[in-house]
């Protein structure tokens, strides 16, 4: 594949935008990936679940 | 190329289409429609599931189940030799599953309003009411208490729709409303 | 030592020990999409009433096998291949502890197998779901377990694939999109996993006899998040894969790298949530809980799909407008290579994914719609959509690609290839559609005697619905047909096919007979930057797309409110 070379020089120096840092970084996109669901899903289902009353 | 690394080494700050943004916006505002129709419909709709619910071991719930059958039967159902229980408008009726069978069968009212409290006694079965077309997941230990009003008079099925073994598609109740 | 080749035709790198595990997958992966599909097939004819060809206790056998094997055992199989695809060969880097990937291999391979041969014992018709109390044998939930450790493995590989292609600089910028897409399948599988092994273990140790009870309510709502996942790593690898086909087909590039990029994250954070579909009408979860979750945090995930449903065929549409199809609103997708399968087959599988599965997923997952819908037959009728057309037809289609570049066999019978994602996606069609509409009628689904001739008590369904089972059936022989011709291609084509390399064989990259000579590269060139392209609003538009995508959104809306007015005619309960 061809590409221009001055395309990345124009833009060497600028810094990385957070956003793309959090979207090239694996690792983040695990954890929040895994602790979001957990959370809202598991953790709090499990709650909902435990404080249902026992029948009188 | 999707498949080859983005043309630009910073492309969060690449210009997006003008149709992109203009679906996202419609799709957005349709996703919130969508979100807020379900707190609407508990407000003014008249079909919601009650949260109340209980833990309820199977020996109470059969016993409760029990006690308004021979309070109020009125007469058996003779093929399956299920009793035909008429219970109050307004009260406390039972309903339980257990394998393959819906027990006891209810006679209703209609338009008239009753607190139905479903729950299992082994496995988990499916509360299909046809063909009006409820359907309620059961499970053995939980009691679910709906508040119903038949609207329509005639002879309802329940199916169950949880597989619940090899006789799962015997199992069927009744209810009727006059 | 030299462990790269170059695919000639497509310019691609393979490493051979990244390819002997992405052959294996695949293969392993057809073989349960061959199971599955015989039993799928044996589920469709005993459904139909007047067949009726399996008894009672054989068709929950067969269900239980077929759900299985296809939900889990050939998607994820595939699914493995896909990430060796998308880490090693997309971004020119050997693979991470190739070894410890045989080892993750061979526990996928002896946990299916467990829980086949569980199955076939008879005493674990206890369907996909496995719901307790019913109890399956111990071999059953041990089989899952190890199966889910081996897929488990493969995820970690991934990562450690991207770490590697990091370190070793092998690409320039960010990963690719598809490889992007395949990131996000491996999170949410790695959710999908641990919520697995967070409820199936004690499932295990309740069948040995070492606990006593297990919350059916607890065990639902934890083995959600393991059955409902699951089909979300699909949706985010068939997602990529659209877009890998795209790039394939029309070297398209992304409309944006930005929007497409954020709708994935959307799927990390919120796609899972919608485990809770299936908990709507059980007890004792509150209603906060379920129109939270039911809504992927107000429908976040939907979103995302929408916009790759979106930027999918807008990028294909850009790309063809560039070649001079620039005609009218629709050209660039009439000129489009439908005699192609890997363009026909990822397709097929967008629309109908898009029209079929997105709406009556988003339609029966709202919180109160569900009770006219759970667990009738509409619930199969949906997932047919999405994970037998959206999942199954694209995986179909890429593999249709890979034979030729990954095999180095040339496809038999190029006319059966023409028709089959034809043959296989209309068949499916039909019996989605009708499956919905038997569904709506509340007929159930896992039942084996909707006539109820057996029972003590009587019902009769609507004569419609009757007849709609009746046609469901046609269309999943119809469907069956083009599923055998896929697996009768796939085999076939990796014995039979003509060799496009002298010498290359279907064990070559294992060593056996060692076709040495093919794997001559020691490191690629690095891959770089895709080329600039016009993008933004100066570059061509995708105006036919729009359009489409506005019918798309009628077709949901009026859909959404058929089945409320419907709702709002059942017996007023609270």
């Amino acid at each position: 594949m061809q590409r221009n070379d001055n395309q990345s020089a124009t833009q060497g120096d600028e810094p990385i935008p957070p956003m793309q840092q959090l979207l090239d970084n694996p690792f983040m996109l695990v954890f929040i990936g895994v602790l979001f669901p957990t959370v809202f899903y598991i953790l709090w289902g499990i709650m909902e679940i435990i404080s249902i009353p026992a029948v009188k | 190329m999707s498949i080859l690394p983005p043309s630009q080494k910073i492309w969060w700050k690449e210009p997006i289409h003008g149709i992109e943004i203009t679906w996202i916006i419609i799709a957005l505002i349709w996703c919130l429609v969508l979100f807020a129709w379900m707190p609407y419909w508990h407000i003014y709709g008249k079909q919601n599931l009650s949260n109340e619910s209980y833990k309820t071991p199977p020996e109470v719930f059969e016993a409760k189940a029990n006690a308004m059958a021979k309070a109020h039967t009125v007469r058996t159902e003779p093929k399956s030799n299920i009793p035909v229980v008429k219970p109050p408008a307004g009260s406390d009726v039972y309903m339980l599953g257990r394998l393959w069978q819906w027990w006891p069968i209810l006679e209703l009212e209609k338009n008239k309003t009753y607190r139905l409290h479903l729950s299992s006694l082994d496995w988990q079965h499916g509360f299909s009411l046809q063909p009006t077309n409820i359907n309620l997941q059961i499970l053995p230990g939980y009691e679910t208490v709906v508040t119903i009003t038949p609207d329509q008079s005639g002879e309802f099925a329940i199916v169950c729709n949880e597989y619940c073994g090899v006789g799962h598609h015997t199992m069927l109740g009744k209810i009727f409303v006059k | 030592m030299a462990m790269f080749r170059q695919c000639p035709d497509s310019g691609l790198f393979f490493h051979k020990s990244a390819e002997s595990l992405m052959k294996a997958h695949a293969v392993l992966g057809v073989v349960y999409l061959l199971i599955g599909g015989v039993l799928g097939l044996l589920v469709a004819l005993t459904r139909m009433p007047s067949l009726h060809v399996l008894n009672a206790e054989d068709f929950y056998l067969a269900l239980s096998i077929h759900g299985t094997a296809i939900l889990i055992f050939w998607i994820i199989f595939f699914e493995m291949a896909v990430l060796y695809f998308a880490a090693s060969t997309l971004l020119r880097c050997r693979p991470a502890t190739p070894g410890i990937g045989w080892i993750g291999f061979l526990l996928m391979v002896i946990g299916s197998t467990l829980v086949m041969v569980a199955f076939f014992r008879g005493n674990s018709s206890v369907m996909f779901t496995s719901y307790v109390p019913m109890p399956a044998e111990p071999i059953f939930y041990l089989g899952l377990i190890l199966f889910a450790v081996g897929a488990l493995i493969g995820c970690f590989i991934f990562l450690g694939t991207l770490v590697i292609a990091k370190k070793e600089n092998t690409y320039d910028g960010s990963i690719p999109l598809v490889t992007f897409g395949a990131l996000t399948a491996t999170v949410i599988a790695i959710f999908t996993i641990a919520s697995g092994a967070v409820i199936l273990i004690p499932t295990l140790l309740w069948s040995l006899g070492f606990i006593n009870h297990i919350d059916p309510l607890m065990y639902r709502t934890i083995w959600w998040a393991l059955g409902h996942s699951s089909q979300q790593i699909n949706v985010s690898a068939h997602v990529a894969i659209w877009y890998a086909i795209a790039a394939i087909i029309f070297g398209a590039k992304p409309m944006s790298e930005k929007v497409s990029r954020t709708a994935f994250l959307l799927y990390i954070l919120f796609l899972q949530l919608a485990s809770a579909h299936h908990i709507l009408a059980d007890p004792g979860v509150s209603s906060t809980w379920k129109v939270f979750n039911t809504s992927y945090a107000m429908y976040l995930a939907v979103l995302a799909s929408m916009i790759h449903g979106l930027t999918v065929p807008g990028c294909i549409e850009i790309a063809q407008r560039k070649k001079g199809f620039n005609n009218g609103l629709f050209e660039w997708l009439q000129k489009a290579p439908w005699a192609n399968p890997v363009f026909s087959g990822m397709f097929i599988s967008l629309i109908i994914f898009g029209f079929i599965g997105g709406i009556t997923g988003v339609v029966m997952g709202t919180e109160q719609i569900n009770l006219i819908i759970h667990n009738t037959i509409f619930v199969p009728g949906h997932f047919h959509a999405t994970v037998a057309v959206g999942t199954t037809l694209a995986f179909m289609a890429i593999t249709y690609f890979l034979i030729p570049v990954l095999f180095r066999r040339q496809l038999i019978w190029p006319n059966a290839c023409k028709w089959q994602p034809y043959i296989f996606g209309g068949g499916m069609l039909i019996l989605s559609l009708l499956l919905l509409g038997a569904g709506t009628l509340g007929v159930p689904r896992r039942h084996w005697d909707i006539n109820f001739s057996d029972a003590a008590l009587q019902f009769q369904y609507a004569g419609t619905a009757i007849t709609m089972m009746g046609i469901a059936g046609l269309g999943g022989l119809m469907a069956a047909v083009g599923g055998a011709m896929f697996c009768l291609i796939a085999v076939g084509s990796l014995v039979f096919g003509k060799r496009l390399d002298p010498g290359a064989s279907l064990f070559s990259s294992f060593g056996f007979p060692m076709a040495a000579s093919c794997y001559n590269i020691e490191r690629p060139g690095k891959l770089e930057l895709a080329p600039i392209e016009q993008t933004g609003d100066s570059g061509v538009q995708a105006k036919g797309t729009f359009v489409l995508a506005l019918v798309f959104l009628a077709s949901f809306v009026v859909y959404f409110f058929i089945n409320a007015k419907y709702l709002s005619s059942i017996w007023p309960m609270g």
